[in-house]
């Protein structure tokens, strides 16, 4: 279970250029649960994401991974319990490492690194029947580079290299935004998969609301820092796609109220 | 050229070569350029020539120098990522460090190993001739340098060390401190400069405080020459092509040195123009041979 507790966090504190990214969140993650986050650009959703991954510090406030307290605790330090993929498919992969040599990187995240060989020949089985799990037929390319590989293919790879150990909980981040529909499509019933099969915790942020209601057993709706709307379950499962739209202009409403005042 | 000029030249390609590879591994490996190698190379002969002289075994000097090297690589590493300074110029502040360093160490600008045991001692007393025991010595200590360190790079930590230079955000969600690995890399390769310059002191039969003027244009020389006659495909292929590029560097800087057209020949101090000349041109081949290839 992940719990973040009072967390605060503002950009440019003091300066004209001030952010308030997340205003007093309070969240608890249960095991099992698959979050989807939605909320407009600028909302603070990646900035959760990396605050509790741990690219940087809350100002205020606690988080807990399984009952420790790892608020203090680097990012390279958290990868132990916590996996990642970015929007960018380039960041998740080590473009001139081979296939192999990037899936024996994940295999040892959160592990001791020594001078034990790099790529073992007993985890070339493994990685051959994870990979052949795919579909994308990389089980052949082991030997290949990963600079070779296309948008899609790295994402896939990222998506198996950061659940090769089982994390405490997935991080995704638009993951699937910057590819084209089909491939999107692949990479999300990818992520259905692997979540279900072992069962993991995940948070996934999204700005598809078919998906955000369509995947997971609960959903968050960010706004301004805060998170405004928290539904999970059956709640959520009767969600549509229109109640959402109504949500998110209700947050805007003030907005819309000071839009219309000017147009007016 | 003569044989003997030649044999000279090679003799340098090898013993600076262990040089080069240091320096490949900050430059291309980490991407981190490291100007602590022109003050690593006379700390390594500065070590090993107060260790000598006060009666230590020439090869023990060797380790000591390595250690020497190694922590002034850790220096400019902590000041980079732990202070946050760019790493140009934390190498720059520890490669002026170290040029008062070192003649401390000495306790003057140099040291001279007249009548006292080198290692090519060790060679010769087998009976080989002088004037190949530098070839030997160096020979083994460069091409043991190059197999120890494409096993490095093969191991769980080697590889987490590509990674690092490749993409640091990646590793960094894998779980590896970057920090830790970006010390161990420059720690290494500045340990193989000092050795490389212990080894150079004890061939010359003195330290100076001096002769580490130029090594990074003379490193970086080597390692663009070497990609460029002989390609980087993998990593035991780069590391080669480090090597050899460092003898062909040495062979071209002997071979414009004894050139003689009409009147005119080369000056030493004519050095620098002479590498610029040949960094430049092994820059731009590729590119030439592209052109050419497309007409
Ligand atoms: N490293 C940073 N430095 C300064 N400001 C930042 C930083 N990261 C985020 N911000 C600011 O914090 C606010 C929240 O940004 P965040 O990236 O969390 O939004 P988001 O909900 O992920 O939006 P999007 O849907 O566009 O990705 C924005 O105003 C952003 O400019
Ligand atoms: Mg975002």
């Amino acid at each position: 279970m992940i719990t973040l507790d009072s967390c605060q966090k503002y950009f440019h504190k003091g300066s004209v250029n001030e952010v308030f990214a997340l205003n007093d969140i309070n969240l608890q993650i249960e095991e099992g649960d698959f979050i989807t986050v939605i909320g407009s650009n600028g909302a603070g959703k990646s900035t959760l994401l990396n605050c509790i991954a741990g690219c940087f510090f809350p100002d205020t406030g606690k988080i807990t991974v399984n009952n420790r307290d790892v608020t203090r605790w680097p990012e390279y330090k958290r990868a132990k319990y916590i996996s990642r993929v970015f929007q960018d498919p380039l960041l998740g992969t080590c473009p001139s490492a081979t296939i192999e040599q990037n899936l024996a990187l994940a295999i040892k995240r959160g592990k001791k690194r020594g001078l034990g060989r790099g790529v073992k020949a007993k985890d070339r089985e493994l990685f051959k029947s994870r990979l052949k799990h795919l579909g994308l037929g990389l089980e052949e390319r082991l030997l290949d580079k990963v600079g070779l590989l296309s948008g899609g293919q790295r994402q896939a790879l990222t998506m198996l290299m950061a659940t090769m150990i089982r994390p405490e909980v997935l991080l995704l981040d638009e993951h699937i935004a910057a590819l084209d529909p089909k491939t999107a499509n692949q990479i999300l019933m990818l992520t259905r998969d692997i979540v279900k099969e072992q069962g993991l915790t995940s948070m996934m942020i999204t700005h598809n609301m078919k998906h955000a209601i369509g995947f997971g057993n609960r959903l968050i709706m960010f706004h301004q820092g805060r998170i405004i709307f928290d539904v999970r379950d059956q709640e959520k499962a009767a969600l549509t796609v229109e109640d959402l739209v109504q949500k998110f202009y209700k947050s805007q409403g003030e907005e819309l109220a000071m839009d219309s005042m000017l147009l007016a | 050229m003569t044989l003997y000029a030649a044999i000279g030249a090679v003799e340098q390609g090898l013993v600076y070569g262990i040089m080069v590879i240091g320096v490949y591994l900050t430059f291309r490996i980490l991407d981190f350029p490291d100007l602590t190698v022109d003050g690593s190379l006379p700390l390594g002969a500065a070590i090993s020539a107060v260790a000598i002289t006060s009666g230590y075994n020439p090869y023990l000097s060797l380790v000591f120098a390595a250690m020497g090297g190694f922590l002034a690589g850790v220096v400019t590493a902590v000041l980079n990522t732990k202070f946050k300074i760019l790493h140009l110029l934390a190498s720059i502040l520890t490669m002026i460090a170290l040029y008062s360093i070192n003649i401390r160490i000495m306790s003057g600008p140099n040291i001279a190993l007249l009548g006292v045991d080198t290692v090519f001692d060790a060679v010769t007393a087998l009976g080989v001739p002088a004037y190949y025991s530098g070839l030997i010595v160096f020979g083994l200590f460069a091409v043991c340098t190059v197999l120890l360190i494409v096993w490095f790079l093969s191991t769980e930590l080697g590889q987490a060390m590509l990674a690092t230079g490749d993409n640091p955000q990646m590793v960094t969600s894998l779980g590896v401190n970057t920090h830790t690995i970006i010390i161990l890399g420059v720690g290494i390769s500045n340990g193989l400069v000092a050795l490389s310059g212990a080894l150079v002191a004890q061939n010359q039969g003195a330290a100076d405080v001096g002769m580490g003027i130029g090594t990074i244009v003379a490193g970086l020389a080597s390692v663009i020459i070497g990609e460029t006659v002989f390609g980087s495909k993998s990593i035991a292929r780069a590391f080669t092509a480090a090597l050899l590029g460092s003898i062909v560097y040495r062979l071209a800087i002997a071979l414009a040195l004894g050139l003689e057209i009409g009147g005119f020949s080369f000056n030493p101090s004519d050095l620098n123009l002479i590498t610029a000349i040949l960094v430049i041109s092994a820059l731009i081949a590729p590119n030439l041979k592209n052109r050419l290839m497309q007409r």
